[in-house]
């Protein structure tokens, strides 16, 4: 092989080649290939962050939902209790009213046949006076006989 | 393809050959400048450098979309190759890689236009020879051997010292009990390795330049005149046949170089040779 100016202008060419690929081609495309790569990166790793808060998220929603049925139950469990109290309690009042109106209606019953009996009394009293006047046929000072008539009377 | 005629019987073979062989020069001796290799060459190189130049003008941080996604392929594969092959970092190899590697393929793929087209074309100007792929001319890929050497020995300075480099020929391969065989198998060690990384090249360009040339001879000019016309419909296929493996071969060539370089100047950037 001759070595000649060709060689050398060859290797100035090639160094001047190498030279200008860095600056406009090389430099600028990896620099984007590169940032592309940073956000590719970037977006996987912001989906990952969000796939973990959504399960986070629906973690922490379950572990409501399960307070709010446990509360639910509980405010049930507590209305059952109060309105089976309120039925005792109505039972007892209804009771005891129920023994005072049949009391009242006892006192008045007795009270009646009291007054039934003085009435029966007062007019037992007539009659066997009557009965008495027609037996003797004759009649009965009723005014030296009361005491002794309101002595039957008070007897029967 | 005229002046193949002009030939008589035998000579015009030969002639034909020579002809397309033969560098457009101007200069004698040392001040030889073979016009042909060099304009070529740089022309190749400012179409790749302006392809690649407006690629990355318009290209986009986001979704890349046809020929810049081809770029960036290209891009990334020689990226790969560097990080597996170049251990450390240095700017300067991938950018360089890129370049060997396009520009290497480039000048191979003028080999795949028909070998009398552009000397055709030539000669209406008045351009009596025309060699037109640049790396079947020596100084080319020689040239592009010696940068990487030069690369190789400024690495090597760089990162082993003078010290540990002299080292490396006095105790390399035999240990210190065999220092002259130790330079001498260094050196040429050393040596081998751009003067294989430049011939393989101009070898295999030539070689594959030659038979492109003895296709075309087959029902060329020089047979035509004999009248074996017959030959034409053969020519085509073998032709067409050279070409398609010739596609393999110029990218192979050109990556070949472009991951021995990153090798040879991987041994020199590392400091436990």
């Amino acid at each position: 092989m001759n070595i000649t100016v060709t060689l050398f202008a060859q290797m100035i060419a090639f160094v001047l080649l190498i030279w200008f690929v860095n600056k406009v081609m090389w430099g600028p495309l990896s620099g984007l290939m590169e940032a592309r790569q940073k956000r590719i990166a970037d977006g996987l790793a912001a989906a990952e962050k969000g796939k973990h808060e959504e399960e986070l998220a629906k973690k922490k929603a379950l572990e409501l939902l399960k307070e709010a049925k446990d509360q639910a139950s509980e405010v049930v469990a507590q209305g059952q209790k109060r309105a089976s109290e309120i039925v005792e309690e109505a039972k007892e009042t209804a009771r005891t009213e129920g023994e005072r109106i049949v009391a009242a209606a006892n006192a008045e019953i007795e009270r009646e046949v009291n007054q039934a009996k003085e009435v029966l009394r007062s007019q037992v009293a007539a009659l066997a006076v009557a009965g008495a006047e027609k037996v003797l046929k004759r009649e009965i000072d009723s005014k030296s006989h009361d005491a002794l008539l309101n002595d039957l009377a008070a007897e029967i | 393809m005229s002046q193949a005629a002009e030939g008589s019987e035998g000579g015009g073979t030969v002639e034909y050959i020579q002809h397309h062989l033969t560098n457009l020069h101007v200069g004698e001796g040392f001040m030889t400048w073979n016009i042909d290799s060099i304009v070529i060459s740089i022309l190749l190189g400012i179409l790749f450098v302006t392809v690649g130049a407006r690629v990355a003008k318009n290209a986009t941080e986001g979704v890349p979309g046809g020929f810049q996604n081809f770029v960036e392929s290209i891009l990334e594969f020689v990226q790969t190759q560097v990080k597996d092959s170049f251990p450390g970092h240095h700017p300067l190899i991938a950018p360089m890689a890129l370049t060997i590697f396009v520009w290497v393929w480039l000048m191979n793929f003028m080999d795949l236009i028909p070998v009398d087209l552009l000397p055709l074309i030539a000669s209406w100007f008045g351009i009596g020879y025309l060699k037109v792929v640049p790396t079947t001319d020596l100084s080319v890929p020689m040239a592009m051997a010696l940068v990487v050497f030069i690369l190789s020995l400024y690495f090597n300075l760089k990162v082993k010292g003078l010290g540990g480099y002299l080292k490396m020929f006095l105790f390399h391969p035999f240990g210190k009990f065999a220092i002259p065989a130790n330079i001498v198998m260094t050196a040429i060690e050393e040596l081998a390795k751009p003067l294989s990384l430049g011939l393989r090249l101009f070898g295999n360009m030539f070689a594959g330049e030659l038979v492109f040339l003895l296709i075309a001879l087959l029902a060329g000019a020089a047979t035509l005149g004999a009248g074996m016309l017959i030959w034409f419909p053969l020519q085509v296929v073998l032709d067409l046949a050279w070409l398609l493996f010739h596609i393999l071969v110029i990218t192979l060539q050109a990556f070949i170089f472009m991951v021995l370089t990153i090798v040879y100047l991987g041994m020199a950037h590392t400091t436990d040779h």
